[in-house]
């Protein structure tokens, strides 16, 4: 499956040597075979340590521990499967994991679409003021201390979902983004609608909004990604591990694991396989992995829209 | 600057301009700052307005409370700083105390070590992973193949995916004792190395998986950049007798500096406050000689000490320092080459 990146148009170095004008120099041939190995490299560096870690995840903790896998599985097993999957804490976690992503993006989606949308109106009165108070959050905001003594003390969200899910649910740069594309929605439509008897309400979530799907599409992935792949929120405002995503689930194993944090502060000083650890870090990028190739032309296409427009 | 750049933003300051809608997300994040419009008749307009769009404005009231909650209180917390606060006490502190905590950490040796660290880490990654997307960008253009160069892209847009949390874990695995890395070491005939517990080591594995993880993703805009460049001049170019490095040199370069320059203002921006939850994930005490910042240092003083104000007052030291850098660095690419932010 490869997916269409970017808006394509002739390639500049076929256009340049189709012309005839230059005959390829022999260095220049050289030099198109370098480049081609170089980026060669870099895939392989890119891939090798997902290819280590699947290596790692069908291997016996003692070929492991030796040193011997690198690029193919030594030992090969699927014990080290049935362990992790045995454990309902994972299970748990990876559920929460699921939890979090949808309600957070729900929200976030909620906020965002219904705030871009009113911002896209160019005679809305007070619009500059509101755009502005949400991009000055992107240059200054209040730091780790003043949102945790909020969060955690006065809202009162320790193990709460909401502290993992409400506080990220702007992003500017997304609220950027979609009000761009609402800016570009055909008045008319909207006009027309609006005559028809539609009120505001009625053109956003009758019109507007369903011939917004490829925007929607982009945000909400951005959202879930991002929702998907947090762990910090949790992390500081939880301590109930059976609300944990599975993101902190990973990080307390690998912390035990190579004993950094948690063994200086005196915590569990267990040990964990680096199998086990190959295997949970893998059932944890598996789903993006597998959607990967599907959802990352909906990326690049937001990031464009984000920045090339003007 | 900050209070400036907070009271020019006044309700009903200026229409938007035609054409306002071609304006990037990017641009259009600091066009609103500097047109502080006149504002005759406010009151009376702005009773037309609500008449006619209160729909409208009832789309902005969940948002705006949103970010008053979760943005501005926050902001207005960073008070701290200057407030002794106690815990079960106002958020916004409780009695004015100066700049006692300030003086606190300006003369304490460990946060200076901290600072260092951060300027170093973030220096270095910024002159790491700042050229190489563009270095990237331009030999993937060179590629003839369209399909090998998707399959490039995929690839090196897959790191941006992953969870920090996945990606210091993948460090942690390649470094350990049995790691690929040791194996490498082990091949070329020296003793293995316990990378994570050697602070000499810490910066350039952090940096390492910095490229790792951004560079592949960083193409993305250069690439966009790249298609926009006229394929005339490369044509005026050849016929004036240009090589290929000089085609590169004095046309492609040059088309697609403004993006550069947007995105080496962005970075400047955030270099302070290098990778925070990556930084967390991979240091321990071992390394905290080269591999302890400003970020994961206030995490420790200030979350798990509770030494709120001090913590609050380093948080603050390290925003201004970044919004400071952001306005140079903005200030001095308009000067020198004509593009900047806003």
């Amino acid at each position: 499956m490869v997916t269409e990146p970017l808006p394509q148009k002739p390639d500049i170095a076929h256009v340049r040597s189709s012309t005839g004008v230059i005959r390829e120099s022999p260095g220049y041939r050289v030099f198109r075979v370098a480049n081609a190995i170089a980026l060669l490299l870099v895939c392989a560096v890119t891939l090798y340590p997902f290819v280590n870690l699947v290596a790692k995840s069908f291997s016996s903790e003692g070929h492991i521990a030796a040193g011997e896998v690198n690029l193919v599985p030594r030992g090969f097993n699927l014990d080290t499967f049935r362990v992790v999957l045995a454990d309902d804490l994972f299970w748990t976690n990876y559920a929460n994991t699921f939890l979090y992503t949808v309600v957070g993006t729900v929200i976030a989606m909620a906020i965002t679409s219904t705030y871009a949308y009113a911002l896209s109106k160019p005679h809305l009165k007070g619009r500059a003021f509101f755009v502005g108070i949400a991009v000055f959050t992107m240059f200054f905001g209040g730091g780790l201390i003043p949102n945790y003594i909020l969060i955690a003390s006065y809202l009162g969200w320790r193990n709460s979902i909401w502290a993992v899910v409400v506080p990220g649910a702007l992003s500017v740069f997304n609220l950027l983004v979609m009000k761009a594309f609402f800016e570009n929605f055909p008045t008319e439509l909207e006009e027309a609608a609006a005559i028809d008897g539609l009120s505001t309400y009625g053109v956003f979530f009758r019109i507007v909004l369903p011939l917004s799907k490829a925007v929607l599409a982009t945000m909400t992935l951005f959202y879930a990604v991002g929702l998907w792949n947090s762990w910090f929120s949790a992390f500081l405002y939880m301590d109930d591990k059976s609300l944990f995503p599975v993101t902190v689930y990973l990080r307390n194993l690998i912390a035990a694991a190579t004993g950094s944090q948690d063994i200086a502060e005196g915590g569990e000083a267990v040990q964990v396989a680096a199998n086990i650890q190959a295997v949970t870090m893998l059932l944890t990028v598996l789903p993006i992995i597998c959607l990967y190739p599907f959802i990352q032309r909906y990326f690049v296409s937001g990031v464009m829209l984000g920045s090339v427009k003007g | 600057m900050t209070q400036s750049v907070a009271s020019q933003r006044m309700p009903g300051s200026d229409p938007p301009s035609a054409g306002e809608a071609e304006v990037s997300p990017i641009r259009s994040m600091m066009r609103h700052r500097s047109r502080p419009g006149p504002r005759p008749r406010a009151r009376r307009t702005w009773r037309r307005a609500i008449a006619r769009d209160w729909r409208l404005y009832t789309f902005l009231v969940v948002p705006f409370v949103f970010l008053l909650v979760f943005k501005y209180i926050p902001m207005l917390g960073n008070v701290i700083a200057f407030r002794r606060f106690r815990p079960g006490g106002s958020i916004f502190g409780d009695e004015w105390v100066g700049f006692y905590y300030f003086q606190a950490f300006i003369t304490n040796q460990q946060f200076w070590n901290v600072f260092w660290n951060t300027a170093i880490l973030g220096g270095l990654t910024l002159l790491v992973t700042f050229p190489l997307p563009i270095v990237l960008a331009l030999m993937l253009n060179e590629l003839r193949s369209r399909r090998f160069k998707r399959i490039v892209q995929t690839i090196s847009y897959l790191p941006h995916f992953m969870s920090i949390v996945i990606v210091a874990g993948l460090v942690l695995q390649l470094t350990a004792l049995d790691g690929t890395v040791n194996q490498v070491v082990a091949a070329m005939g020296a003793d293995p190395v316990p990378f994570m517990q050697r602070p000499e080591w810490f910066r350039t594995i952090y940096v390492s998986s910095e490229v790792w993880q951004t560079v592949g993703w960083g193409t993305i805009l250069y690439l966009a950049a790249l298609t926009t460049i006229d394929d005339q001049l490369y044509e005026a170019a050849r016929v004036d007798g240009a090589g290929r490095w000089r085609q590169t040199w004095h046309i492609t370069l040059p088309g697609i500096r403004p993006t550069m320059m947007v995105l080496l203002i962005l970075n400047i921006g955030s270099f302070m406050s290098v990778g925070f939850e990556k930084v967390l994930l991979l240091q321990n005490p071992l390394v905290y000689s080269t591999g302890d910042v400003i970020a994961t240092y206030l995490y420790r003083v200030g979350i798990q000490s509770a030494q709120f104000s001090y913590g609050t007052a380093i948080g603050l030291f390290e925003a201004v320092i970044g919004l400071v850098l952001v306005l140079f660095a903005n200030g001095l690419s308009r000067r020198m080459v004509g593009t900047s932010l806003w």
